[in-house]
């Protein structure tokens, strides 16, 4: 089912929760919708179910106006982030739930509801748990029995709120894969709410990113961490060194250091004030003399594990306005040896691949 | 009021403090502390309620049941029990819609809901019974025109049981509010994703989750009701045979100098509070089980 929202704006009291959405996602994909916490992004998904009404603007599913349509009627797999698992009913009994509420003349026969469980808990891979009670189930395990019950009903769309949220690391990581090949059985439209970049950029096909109840970027995650389209998106996706400074010319003067950049297609004038992002990888380091361009930094710590050892560094005009600049730079060893790095030298850092934008604050 | 979610007898959390040498205190200070407490025990709760069953048992058996079949004991004892059939399944509709409504959505003037479910515990009985006297009486709102209509209500039965459904009201309602609040609305709402009408979700989502608070409620609800003295006694204008409850006949027989008769009838309601007891006991154990566990798992 292909869902279209349109211009959404809903408000808490004073609190602007979403603040003029659209958003249109074609049938058959994996969505994630990513942002900071208090962004919107599951009271989007629960306007989008009909648990939460928008204050205005429409939602349509399938091509056809669900504005007003009751959440019985939208044909919407809802999955809660505390599974929400009905704790007075057996796991069976849980998954059979949607089957049996169903107008008598619709509602499938003992024998079909059975078969058509275990089929599910065959799905999830649990049919073994069937005769347990929510309470006797790990996280993991609740979440894969709530994704059952959903899908008993067949949905439309499949609507997941922090799906993997209240697991811990490990767990987290085999849902996500999990997740990932489930879809890819059953191409069953899906939007799966996360604050967790790592997840979205991971499973989804496509990313919504959101902040303050609006959307910053949709787009594939190659292209959300490639090209990330606002100063925002730059610095929640991955890590990124920041710098803050003025335009001269084909430099940045940040501090009393001047970092080159390549004129982008922003156009911006002298003496505008910017904000610049590198990834640790796209960032260099240089010896400190003086005929070179770059910003000064002092090396903290360097942490030597895995392929790729990491430098952490101090801005040289550390604590400006009270609080300590953090740069990080990614390198070989065999890099670090070459550059004689070692903690308290003083280097100069520019940058391969620099975002420019324009700084709002 | 919420005892059936908090408490657990199971939790053995005392005997572990106990057995341990590093918590344990000296046995004077156990002894002393426990003789207290029974002495106390002892002298305020079994002691009465020995004298109780000992005085109506005084003159012998025969005499026990006769004060009980006689008209106007047995009058009362209708009487109570009708008013308890129709104030606690009034007071379970009351109570079940007001904690649903407190516990499931938000609306302007909540808190003052909650603060109305409270006034029948805040205000004395005998000032509920006048409410109703100003209300319904003679010289009261609407006295003039119910008794042009022929319709008694204040020194009648009717009064009788409006009075018992007023002290009762919050207990059902204050039972489940907390339990419905802490166990929040997803599974509503997951009941509802599922397509499960409102209706249904209540049935097969809501109730089970709160089946031992409300028995619970219930429970005490009924106690009340049928002990309720104060504003009873207002309302009722003490007509025998017609407007006594249990309470009242007890008190009556007192003031007549019939002692065993009235601690016959008062054996009845000493014996209704022993039965509460243990059925209370026995919910808290089966809740405190489930909730056990849910623990443990």
């Amino acid at each position: 089912m292909s869902i279209e929202v349109r211009d959404i704006h809903k408000s808490f009291g004073a609190f602007k929760a979403l603040d003029g959405v659209s958003l249109s996602l074609p049938k058959g994909e994996l969505v994630a919708l990513l942002g900071p916490s208090g962004c919107g992004k599951t009271t989007l998904l629960r306007i989008i179910a009909g648990l939460e009404s928008a204050d205005y603007g429409s939602i349509r599913l399938s091509g056809a106006d669900a504005t007003a349509k009751h959440v019985r009627e939208r044909q919407v797999g809802f999955v809660f982030q505390h599974y929400a698992l009905f704790r007075h009913m057996s796991v069976f009994e849980n998954v059979a739930f949607g089957l049996r509420v169903k107008p008598r003349g619709e509602r499938p026969s003992e024998a079909i509801i059975r078969e058509k469980v275990m089929r599910l808990l065959d799905l999830v891979q649990l049919s073994w748990l069937a005769d347990r009670f929510p309470s006797q189930l790990s996280g993991g395990q609740r979440q894969r029995i709530a994704l059952a019950r959903a899908l008993a009903v067949e949905p439309q769309v499949l609507l997941l709120d922090e799906p993997f949220g209240a697991l811990d690391a490990k767990v987290r990581k085999e849902l996500r894969r999990w997740l990932r090949r489930l879809h890819d059985e059953l191409h069953i439209s899906s939007i799966f709410v996360t604050h967790d970049q790592e997840e979205a950029l991971e499973v989804a096909d496509k990313i919504v990113l959101m902040n303050k109840g609006r959307i910053e970027q949709i787009g594939g995650p190659r292209e959300i961490y490639n090209e990330p389209a606002t100063s925002f998106a730059c610095s929640f996706i991955g890590n990124v060194n920041e710098f803050r400074g003025r335009i001269e010319g084909n430099y940045l003067r940040v501090g009393d250091d001047l970092l080159p950049h390549e004129p982008s297609d922003l156009d911006l004038a002298d003496g505008q004030a910017v904000v610049a992002y590198a990834r640790p990888h796209d960032t260099e380091i240089h010896p400190l003399s003086a005929d070179r361009s770059g910003v000064t930094a002092k090396v903290n710590r360097i942490l030597e594990s895995g392929a790729l050892a990491r430098v952490e560094l101090v801005a040289n005009g550390a604590a400006r306005e009270g609080r300590t600049d953090y740069f990080e730079v990614e390198l070989t060893p065999a890099e670090i040896a070459e550059l004689g790095l070692e903690t308290g030298k003083r280097v100069r850092l520019t940058s391969r691949r620099l975002s420019v934008f324009r700084d709002k604050q | 009021m919420s005892a059936v979610t908090q408490l657990n007898p199971h939790s053995g959390f005392a005997s572990r403090f106990e057995r341990n040498i590093a918590t344990r205190d000296p046995r004077w200070v156990k002894f002393l502390v426990l003789g207290l407490g029974l002495t106390f025990f002892a002298v305020f709760l079994l002691l009465p309620l020995v004298a109780v069953f000992v005085e109506a048992l005084r003159k012998g058996w025969s005499t026990y049941f006769a004060a009980l079949v006689e008209p106007d004991a047995a009058a009362a004892i209708r009487l109570t029990l009708l008013a308890a059939a129709i104030a606690v399944p009034l007071n379970l509709v009351f109570g079940i819609a007001a904690a649903w409504a407190i516990a499931k959505f938000d609306f302007p003037g909540k808190q003052l809901l909650i603060t109305l479910i409270d006034l029948p515990f805040s205000v004395s009985p005998v000032v509920a019974g006048l409410i109703y006297v100003l209300v319904f009486g003679a010289q009261g709102w609407f006295g003039p025109w119910l008794s042009e209509h022929d319709i008694r209500i204040i020194f009648a039965v009717p009064g009788i049981v409006l009075a018992t459904i007023f002290v009762t009201f919050p207990f059902i309602a204050r039972e489940l509010i907390p339990l419905m609040q802490s166990q929040g609305r997803d599974e509503e709402e997951a009941a509802i994703t599922l397509g499960a009408s409102g209706w249904q979700a209540f049935w097969r989502v809501t109730l089970p989750n709160i089946k031992w608070a409300l028995l619970y409620g219930v429970i005490l609800c009924n106690a009340r009701a049928m002990g309720e003295f104060g504003a009873v006694s207002v309302v009722s204008g003490h007509i025998r045979g017609e407007t006594n409850t249990m309470p009242l006949h007890v008190e009556i027989l007192y003031n007549e100098y019939q002692f065993a008769a009235a601690f016959a009838v008062a054996s009845l309601l000493a014996l209704l509070a022993l039965v509460t007891l243990a059925i209370k006991t026995y919910i808290e154990w089966q809740a405190g089980r489930v909730s056990l566990q849910e623990q443990l798992r």
